[in-house]
C-alpha cells in the first residue's frame, strides 16, 4: 500500500516536471530560433516574455474546440491522447539517477520503441477521422515514416543491447560506466548517428516534419483540430522530444553519470545532457530545409537501414570474438 | 482539370473498374500557394497527374480602371500589379506613355530610375528567395532575407515617403531627386550587400537537403521555356540568354555594364543559381550608376513638357469672335492634350518581361491600356511542369517561377 502511494506521488512529480520542461521548451525554442535568425522571440508576456507558455497554454484551453460535422467523433476525440499518452509514458521508464527510476522494467527499451510505434497510431487515427484530404495525405505520410524509421532506430538501439547484454535501461547505463570510455557513444558512433537521425523523423520534426509540413499540407494530420485537442497534439511532440533525448542520454552518453559528483544535485548531468539533445534538436530545426516524402523513405531505407544493419552484425562479431 | 464533373460521373456510370481521382483543392488560402492562387490538382498518391490553376481571386480590373483615369493617375494603379517591385511597373508604365506624348527624359532621371528599378529587383529576388526557402523548409533563409530587404525599403521609404508603392517614377522623369543622405545609404548598401548574399548562399546552395530538392525539378528546355513564352530569370535558367535589358535598353541601362547570367540545366536549382547571380548584379548596375550620378548634379529630374499631375480635361484654344451686345466672345475647338496614336514598351521587370500597350484617342485619357504581366504567363506553365512530380515539387515549382498574384489578376 505504502509503495503504491510513492509510486503515485512520484508519478505525479514526474509529470509536472515534465509538463514545466514541455511549456518552457517551447519557450526555449522560440527564443533559440528568433536569436539565430535575428529577431526578438516572445517578450511580451512577463519579464523577458517568461510567462509566455503559460499564457499560451490558457489561451488555447479557453479557445472554442470546434468539432465539424463531418468528423467519427470518437476517433476524432481520442486520437490526441493517444499520441500524448504514447509519447509521455516513456518517461517512466528513463533512469533518472541510479537510485530512481519510476518503473524498472526489464524490458524498458522494448517497451519504449513499443510506445513511440503506438504514437503513430494517434497520428493515422486523428488523420482518418477528420475526414480532410489534407489531413488523409498527412496521416498517410506519417505512418510511412514512422513505420520506415522505426526499423532503423530499433536497430541502433539493438547494438546497444547487444553491447551491454540488457533491455534494462538501468543495466545499459551501468553497463556503459564499466566500459573503459564510461559512454556508448563512441564505440557506438554509427548507430548513435542512425538513432539521432530517426529520433529526428520520429519525432516529426524538421527536416522530416512532412506529415505536417506546414506549406504543403497546411497543418497535415492536425489541420482540423482547434483548441485544446491541437494543443495536445503539440504537447505530444515536444514530450517526444524530451523522451528521445532522455533515451539517446541513457543510451549513448552514459545517462545520469557525469564526469564528477555535484553533492546535493543527483539529476544535474542528466538534465544538462538532455538540454543539450534539446538544443541540437531546435538548431537543426533554424538550418535545414525539408526532405520531400520519397527523398525521406529512400534515406530511411537505402541508407540508415543498411548502415545500422551493418553496425549490429560488426558489433555483434566482435561481441563474439571479445 | 481534364475530367469535369459530369464526365466523371458519366465514366463512373459506363465501367466499372474506374476509380474516381483523388482531388485536392489547394488554396486560395493555403499558406504557399503566395497569395489567392488556386490549384485543383488530381493526384495518383502524392504524384501529380493533373493540375487546374484557377485565378481571377485577385482581379481588380487595372485595365479598365485605366480608361477612366488620366495617364499620371494610371501609375498609381500600376503600383498595385506587382506589388513587390512596384518601382518596375512605374517604370514600364512611363516608358509607354514617354513614348506616345514624345518626352525625352533627362539624363539624371533616367539614371535615378535605373537605380530604383534595380532596387525593386533585389527587393523582388530578396522576397522570392525567402518564401521559396520558406517553401522547402528553411526557415532561417526567409528572415535573413527579410533582415535586408526591410534596409532597402527603408531607403526607399526616404527616396519616396513609400515603401512598398512607390509611385515615384513619373511620366517624363522622377518625382523627386536623391539627397546626398540617400546616395551615401546607397553606397553602403552596395557595399555590404555581396556578403549577405554569400550569407544565404552558405545556408542553402551546397546544402544537401536543398540539391535534393531542387536538382532536376521542373526542368524546362530552352525551346519548351520559349514556347511557354516564359522571360526573365526563368526563361534565362533554360539557358536563353534574353534580358530587355540588353536587347532594347530603356532608361540608362545602355550606359552601365553587367551580365547576363544563364543556367544550363534548366531546372529549379539553375534558376535560383540565376536569381543569385542577378542579385550580384543588380548590385553593380546601382554601384555604376550611384558612380554616374555626380556627373549630371544640378539637372533637372522631369523633363520639360512633363504632363502636370492632374492633366486638364479638355483644352480649347482660344478664339475671339465678334458679338452683336458683348463685344467679343471666346469659344475654341478642342485641342488634343496627348497626340493621338499607340505606344508600346516593355521592360525586364524582376518576374520576367513585363510590356506595356496604350492607345490614346487624344483626350488626357488612355482609350485603352494593355499590360502584359509575367506572372500571367507564368502561372499557365505550372500544369506543364508539375506533371509526374509530388507534392513537394509543386511547392518549389510555384516558388521558383516567381508568380505574384496581383501581377497575374491585375
Amino acid at each position: 500500500m505504502d509503495s503504491t502511494i510513492i509510486m503515485f506521488f512520484s508519478a505525479l512529480v514526474i509529470l509536472l516536471i515534465a509538463m514545466f520542461h514541455v511549456a518552457y521548451l517551447t519557450y526555449a525554442e522560440r527564443k533559440i530560433i528568433a536569436r539565430m535568425q535575428q529577431r526578438l522571440g516572445p517578450n511580451r508576456v512577463g519579464p523577458r516574455g517568461l510567462l509566455q507558455p503559460i499564457a499560451d497554454v490558457l489561451k488555447l484551453i479557453q479557445k472554442e474546440d470546434i468539432i465539424h460535422p463531418g468528423v467519427d467523433r470518437p476517433i476524432f476525440a481520442i486520437a490526441p491522447l493517444i499520441s500524448l499518452v504514447c509519447a509521455a509514458s516513456g518517461l517512466a521508464l528513463i533512469p533518472l539517477w541510479d537510485r530512481f527510476v519510476l518503473s524498472n522494467l526489464n524490458v524498458g527499451l522494448l517497451f519504449i520503441l513499443a510506445l513511440s510505434s503506438l504514437s503513430a497510431y494517434g497520428v493515422i487515427l486523428s488523420g482518418w477521422a477528420s475526414n480532410s484530404r489534407y489531413s488523409f495525405l498527412g496521416a498517410l505520410r506519417a505512418s510511412a515514416q514512422v513505420i520506415s524509421y522505426e526499423i532503423a532506430m530499433s536497430l541502433s538501439l539493438l547494438s546497444v543491447v547487444l553491447m551491454a547484454g540488457s533491455f534494462n535501461l538501468q543495466d545499459i547505463v551501468k553497463a556503459q560506466l564499466s566500459t573503459p570510455y564510461k559512454i556508448y557513444l563512441i564505440p557506438q558512433i554509427v548507430a548513435f548517428f542512425v538513432f539521432m537521425v530517426s529520433a529526428l523523423a520520429e519525432t516529426n520534426r524538421v527536416p522530416f516534419d512532412l506529415p505536417e509540413a506546414e506549406t504543403e499540407l497546411v497543418a497535415g494530420y492536425f489541420t482540423e483540430y482547434s483548441g485544446i485537442r491541437f494543443a495536445i497534439f503539440y504537447l505530444a511532440e515536444y514530450f517526444g522530444m524530451i523522451v528521445m533525448s532522455a533515451l539517446a542520454v541513457t543510451c549513448f552518453l552514459g545517462g545520469y553519470a557525469g564526469p564528477f559528483e555535484v553533492p546535493g544535485l543527483p539529476f544535474i548531468w542528466f538534465l544538462i545532457k538532455v538540454y543539450a539533445f534539446l538544443f541540437f534538436y531546435i538548431w537543426v530545426r533554424a538550418t535545414l530545409p525539408r526532405y520531400r516524402y520519397d527523398q525521406l523513405m529512400g534515406l530511411g531505407w537505402k541508407v540508415l537501414i543498411p548502415l545500422s544493419l551493418l553496425n549490429l552484425f560488426v558489433t555483434a562479431f566482435i561481441k563474439l570474438l571479445v | 482539370m481534364s475530367t469535369t464533373l459530369i464526365e466523371v460521373t458519366t465514366r463512373q456510370r459506363n465501367s466499372e473498374s474506374w476509380e474516381e481521382p483523388f482531388f485536392i483543392n489547394m488554396g486560395p488560402q493555403h499558406p504557399s500557394t503566395h497569395g489567392v492562387l488556386r490549384l485543383v490538382l488530381e493526384l495518383d498518391g502524392e504524384t501529380i497527374v493533373n493540375c487546374d490553376p484557377r485565378i481571377g481571386y485577385l482581379h481588380r480590373g487595372v485595365e479598365k480602371l485605366a480608361e477612366n483615369l488620366n495617364y499620371n493617375q494610371t501609375i498609381v494603379l500600376s503600383d498595385r500589379l506587382d506589388y513587390i517591385a512596384s518601382a518596375a511597373n512605374n517604370i514600364a508604365f512611363c516608358l509607354a506613355f514617354e513614348k506616345l506624348f514624345g518626352l525625352e527624359v533627362p539624363r539624371r532621371a533616367r539614371l535615378l530610375r535605373t537605380i530604383v528599378g534595380e532596387m525593386a529587383r533585389i527587393a523582388s529576388h530578396l522576397l522570392w528567395l525567402a518564401t521559396h526557402a520558406l517553401d522547402i523548409g528553411a526557415m532561417t533563409v526567409f528572415l535573413y532575407c527579410f533582415r535586408d530587404r526591410e534596409w532597402l525599403l527603408n531607403i526607399f521609404e526616404k527616396i519616396c515617403g513609400a515603401r512598398l508603392t512607390h509611385s515615384y517614377v513619373r511620366v517624363g522623369g522622377v518625382r523627386l531627386d536623391f539627397t546626398k543622405d540617400i546616395i551615401d545609404e546607397l553606397y553602403k548598401f552596395t557595399e555590404e550587400f555581396p556578403q549577405r548574399i554569400l550569407e544565404y548562399e552558405t545556408l542553402i546552395d551546397v546544402n544537401r537537403i536543398w540539391l535534393k530538392r531542387t536538382r532536376d525539378i521542373a526542368v524546362v528546355t530552352a525551346e519548351e521555356a520559349i514556347n511557354l513564352g516564359l522571360t526573365g530569370p526563368v526563361l534565362r535558367g533554360s539557358g536563353v540568354p534574353y534580358d530587355v535589358r540588353k536587347f532594347r535598353p530603356y532608361d540608362a541601362y545602355d550606359e552601365v555594364e553587367f551580365e547576363i547570367p544563364v543556367g544550363e540545366r534548366g531546372d529549379t536549382y539553375d534558376r535560383y543559381r540565376v536569381r543569385m547571380q542577378e542579385l550580384r548584379q543588380s548590385n553593380r548596375i546601382i554601384r555604376q550608376c550611384l558612380d554616374k550620378l555626380p556627373e549630371t548634379e544640378g539637372e533637372p529630374v522631369l523633363a520639360e513638357g512633363a504632363p502636370d499631375l492632374l492633366m486638364p480635361e479638355k483644352v480649347k484654344e482660344p478664339e475671339p469672335k465678334p458679338h452683336p451686345k458683348k463685344g467679343f466672345i471666346f469659344t475654341g475647338k478642342e485641342v488634343n492634350i496627348v497626340p493621338p496614336g499607340e505606344a508600346f514598351a516593355s521592360i525586364e521587370s524582376p518576374k520576367g518581361e513585363l510590356a506595356v500597350y496604350v492607345v490614346s484617342d487624344g483626350s488626357n485619357k488612355p482609350w485603352r491600356l494593355r499590360i502584359r504581366t509575367p506572372s500571367f504567363v507564368h502561372i499557365f506553365a505550372i500544369p506543364e511542369l508539375t506533371r509526374g512530380h509530388m507534392i513537394a515539387d509543386l511547392i518549389a515549382i510555384i516558388g521558383t517561377l516567381d508568380v505574384v498574384l496581383g501581377d497575374c489578376d491585375r
